[in-house]
């Protein structure tokens, strides 16, 4: 019999190869970054380049198109590991399936939320938002995206062994995000009428909390029924 | 005791039985070979012994107990080779077997790169498997076996694409395997090479000869 894994191994296991399969294809990295930057570069050209506009909407088309952005990327999850394989041995692991993937979560966070939110400040300038503001779209993106990409993870689990994947992904994960959407983009906003954010901030800090401890055991589960009826 | 115990397994998938009240025993020393037809259930039976599948009746055991019991356990005795073998196409053989050695079989690179080289891999350890050819790609899923301590090995076709002196040094492994007490219960279309302890369980009705029609008919 083999020796039972210690579960931090596994987790960083797991980590390196993810992080070793995305580097090994960049392209798709690529994607949701690219997305993002040309989705809110639309905006000034095709609704409004006046200061006063930009400066109050731009914290929300950061935050929509950020969501989006994630929303793009979330199917490749566990796709790739479905299609060759690698999720059966996964799942075979005697390790507990909640260590790996809350790795594959956070390798997932890492190409894609991280990315979003160093993005973020050279927009926010693009959309007149004072430093403050930046700084504080930054902090929200910070502890929103890992919510995003979390509960993200449970769609892309349930969907993972069906063809028309993408389009469930969304509808059955856009509910969920629109609290996250809410107060991101409403920190900021709150700020600029000189309210104070800790409120907001606490509850940001909250979702991420919850979803840290709750997402991935549901994901986890939805992979094993998505592996059952495969 | 036997390792394995299958009892009234029953599956049916789209409304079509694949088995029922299915049987067996799988003991220390034992290489079963699961027969039959495409389409007889061989994979979905495979599956379900793996805890893969859910949608069955029947119960299974584990050592004289309950499967649902001791899963943990049984899974640390599991080595399980799926007709996907779980090969990535973007990492080189020895980071494949790396990522899987670190979840099912610590081992260190020199044994990983041994266990390659028993495969005849010994050269391609740092090449894509994307750009290796299909048997390649499915001895490095077969490195696995070289490694693993695992009492009880479950193969899904892990022949296919495999050439002929590949198939007669996997015949030896398993023979081996058998030797020392362990347990491998596969699928393949091959006939396989093992005096002894090899017993066979057939699935789905024979294969009926197709009638021949009479002459009279075909004008």
């Amino acid at each position: 019999m083999s020796m039972p894994q210690s579960i931090s191994s596994v987790f960083m296991a797991i980590l390196r190869r993810d992080m070793l399969l995305a580097f090994r294809r960049r392209q798709d990295l690529a994607n949701p970054l690219v997305f993002f930057v040309i989705a809110v570069s639309l905006f000034p050209l095709g609704v409004s380049p006046e200061k006063s506009f930009l400066a109050e909407a731009g914290a929300g088309i950061v935050w929509v198109a950020a969501l989006l952005a994630t929303l793009l990327s979330l199917d490749g999850l566990f796709r790739s590991d479905f299609e060759d394989g690698s999720l059966e041995q996964l799942v075979l692991s005697p390790s507990p399936l909640y260590a790996i993937v809350l790795a594959k979560i956070l390798v997932h966070w890492l190409v894609t939320g991280l990315p979003l939110i160093l993005l973020s400040p050279i927009l926010g300038l693009m959309m007149y938002l004072s430093s403050d503001q930046i700084v504080l779209l930054g902090l929200t993106l910070l502890l929103g995206t890992p919510v995003l990409s979390l509960v993200g993870a449970i769609g892309a689990a349930l969907t993972v062994g069906l063809r028309v994947g993408g389009v469930l992904i969304s509808l059955l994960v856009l509910p969920l995000y629109i609290p996250v959407l809410i107060f991101g983009a409403g920190t900021v906003n709150a700020a600029a009428s000189g309210l104070s954010v800790a409120g907001y901030l606490a509850l940001l800090g909250a979702f991420f909390m919850l979803a840290l401890v709750l997402a991935p055991l549901a994901a986890a589960a939805a992979l094993r029924i998505s592996m059952t009826n495969s | 005791m036997a390792l394995l115990r299958v009892e009234r397994l029953t599956c049916e998938r789209d409304d079509r039985i694949l088995f029922q009240d299915l049987s067996f025993e799988v003991g220390s020393g034992e290489v079963i070979q699961i027969e039959g037809p495409n389409g007889a259930g061989k994979t979905t039976l495979l599956k379900i012994l793996g805890g893969l599948l859910q949608n069955w009746e029947g119960e299974l055991y584990w050592k004289g107990q309950p499967m649902s019991e001791v899963r943990s356990e049984f899974l640390a005795s599991l080595l399980y080779i799926g007709h996907k073998p779980g090969v990535k196409a973007v990492l080189s053989p020895l980071e494949n077997l790396r990522a899987w050695s670190a979840l099912h079989e610590p081992a260190t690179d020199d044994k990983l790169m041994a266990a390659l080289a028993r495969v005849r891999l010994a050269g391609y350890e740092y090449v894509p498997c994307g750009s290796l050819s299909a048997g390649q790609q499915r001895r490095v899923a077969l490195a696995r076996l070289y490694l693993s301590q695992a009492p009880l090995w479950v193969l899904d076709e892990a022949f296919t694409a495999i050439d002929r002196s590949g198939v007669e040094q996997l015949e030896a492994l398993l023979a081996n395997k058998a030797q020392r007490g362990g347990a491998v219960i596969m699928t393949t279309h091959h006939a396989l090479n093992l005096p002894g302890a090899l017993r066979k369980i057939r699935l789905g009705k024979a294969q009926e000869a197709p009638e021949v029609l009479e002459e009279e008919d075909l004008l």
